[in-house]
């Protein structure tokens, strides 16, 4: 099993320990940057999609099945090379975090925008009613509202581009899976396969796990929480 | 204007086109084989995760579990050089098959295993969600009918979950389809390690001796409307489905009322 038992493997690691947290380091801050590039690409997109006005919801749409269809690698490829043949190169980590927020600004567009069209339609008309501007019925009417429907699958989201990072691997990126690959071939540390991807995958698996548990008990809770009050709409609904 | 001309002529060369279809038809054919393997996998998966609850069996649900949880949180990449290292290959496929070398064959198993192994994870959890979606009443209502447990899911329970699920499982074939891609990074044969590929040897295609930024636009602009083209359709019938199934729901609704 290349090295799982082997001290002198374990040792290897253990003596190259900084190289995976600096691995992790770099992965956390591409996930970082990217996701706050992604919200304000996914905000704004998500607002575009449900403004009502038919030019801004067809960008918003375009955007989000042209990105959404396509995968992120090639993406990635896309725009490092475009940039590196016509002479603009950007470094490998900006280029990753580029395309991670535009990656993952279609997924969140998408999330926003469901969250906005939970909040029932009378709240929109209760807000345009009580004179408030456009800016003022989204970001303290009806924004508000639906952050607790857009919370739990953002969470999802933070766990995806955690694991896309991934993806900086082809364009020789230095996040973790990079690192650990370098490492598991690299000449001077080579061979130990087993114990260098075994604690790669527990470094991702301590990250994600909480994450994405928390996501689906969050989501299962909304779900619980929904059906009791949807009941009661219903029944509200069926005695007027 | 000559760069361009250059980088068209890249994909209208007849041999260079066939060698990037092929390429597409592998992707395609990579992505349904592991989404129907892991429909298989992961329906066993989904089932002792939500049924094995009683004594002994319970050390099963929590392999399951634990199964389904660590490759739901690491990413592909890892699984894929895992598998090149530590899966073995079957001997029969060590030679020239479908056109390939025995070193790409032994390479497109490997990797296709991993795909295998991350899709099955993603997908128990949607078979899951269409168990969870089937009304307990139906388990009591086979149980009154005299059904073993057996029955009660082959029969009643198996098929409404699938039907539940035929939207999301589409969406999985779209979602595996561009992790296919990820098999890019260790250049199995598919879509985008040819395009790669190609790019790498442009300038022998293009007539100028050099790669220049617009091969590179042409090659992954042609990549993006093959993978757009294919994902466009499936998500489109996703939603017709969507719309079908919520349709007949709201018709359901109303007569209940």
């Amino acid at each position: 099993m290349a090295g799982l038992f082997s001290a002198n493997a374990w040792n290897k690691i253990w003596v190259y320990r900084e190289t995976f947290l600096l691995g992790l380091k770099n992965t956390a801050i591409s996930a970082a940057f990217g996701l706050l590039l992604a919200l304000v690409i996914g905000v704004l997109l998500g607002l575009f999609a449900t403004s009502g006005k038919r030019p801004l919801a067809v960008v918003a749409r375009i955007y989000v099945e042209f990105i959404q269809n396509t995968p992120l690698l090639l993406q990635m490829c896309f725009l490092y090379y475009a940039l590196a043949f016509s002479g603009h190169s950007l470094g490998i980590l900006v280029t990753g975090i580029l395309s991670l927020g535009i990656y993952h600004g279609a997924y969140v567009a998408e999330v926003v925008r469901a969250g906005i069209e939970a909040v029932p339609k009378g709240q929109f008309e209760a807000a345009y009613s009580q004179g408030f501007g456009y800016p003022g019925r989204m970001f303290c009417i009806i924004l508000p509202q639906s952050i607790k429907m857009i919370l739990p699958p953002m969470v999802n989201q933070v766990v995806n581009i955690f694991k896309n990072t991934s993806c900086l691997y082809i364009v020789g990126g230095a996040d973790l899976i990079s690192i650990t690959y370098s490492f598991v071939t690299g000449e001077s540390t080579g061979g130990a396969y087993a114990p260098a991807y075994l604690v790669s995958g527990l470094l991702f698996f301590l990250v994600c796990c909480p994450l994405s548990s928390l996501a689906s008990m969050w989501e299962i809770s909304l779900k619980k929480r929904e059906g009791r009050s949807g009941g009661m709409d219903k029944r509200t609904e069926r005695v007027a | 204007m000559e760069t361009i001309r250059g980088s068209i002529a890249i994909i209208t060369n007849k041999a260079v086109l066939l060698y990037l279809l092929k390429g597409v038809a592998f992707t395609v054919i990579i992505a349904l084989v592991a989404v129907v393997i892991g429909l298989l996998f992961g329906s066993v998966l989904a089932l002792v995760r939500n049924y094995c609850n009683s004594g002994k069996t319970r050390i099963f649900k929590w392999l399951a579990v634990a199964y389904i949880e660590i490759f739901r949180n690491t990413p592909l990449l890892l699984w894929i050089f895992i598998c090149l290292v530590f899966c073995p290959c079957p001997g029969f496929l060590e030679r020239k098959l479908f056109g390939l070398s025995s070193a790409e064959v032994k390479l497109l198993f490997k990797t296709s295993v991993a795909l295998i192994l991350f899709t099955s994870s993603v997908i128990a959890e949607i078979v899951r969600g269409g168990l969870n979606s089937v009304a307990q009443r139906q388990f009591e209502a086979g149980h009154s009918q005299g059904f073993g447990i057996v029955q009660i899911m082959v029969y009643i329970i198996l098929p409404q979950a699938y039907r539940n699920i035929v939207p999301t499982l589409l969406s999985q074939v779209i979602t595996t389809i561009k992790d296919s891609s990820y098999l890019a990074n260790v250049a199995t044969i598919e879509l985008m390690a040819r395009i790669k590929k190609i790019l790498s040897s442009a300038q022998k295609y293009n007539g100028l001796g050099t790669v220049n930024v617009s091969d590179v636009f042409v090659l992954f602009g042609f990549a993006c409307l093959i993978y757009f083209a294919i994902n466009f359709t499936i998500s489109f019938f996703v939603r017709k489905l969507q719309k079908k199934k919520s349709d007949t729901v709201s018709v359901g609704r109303r007569a209940e009322a």
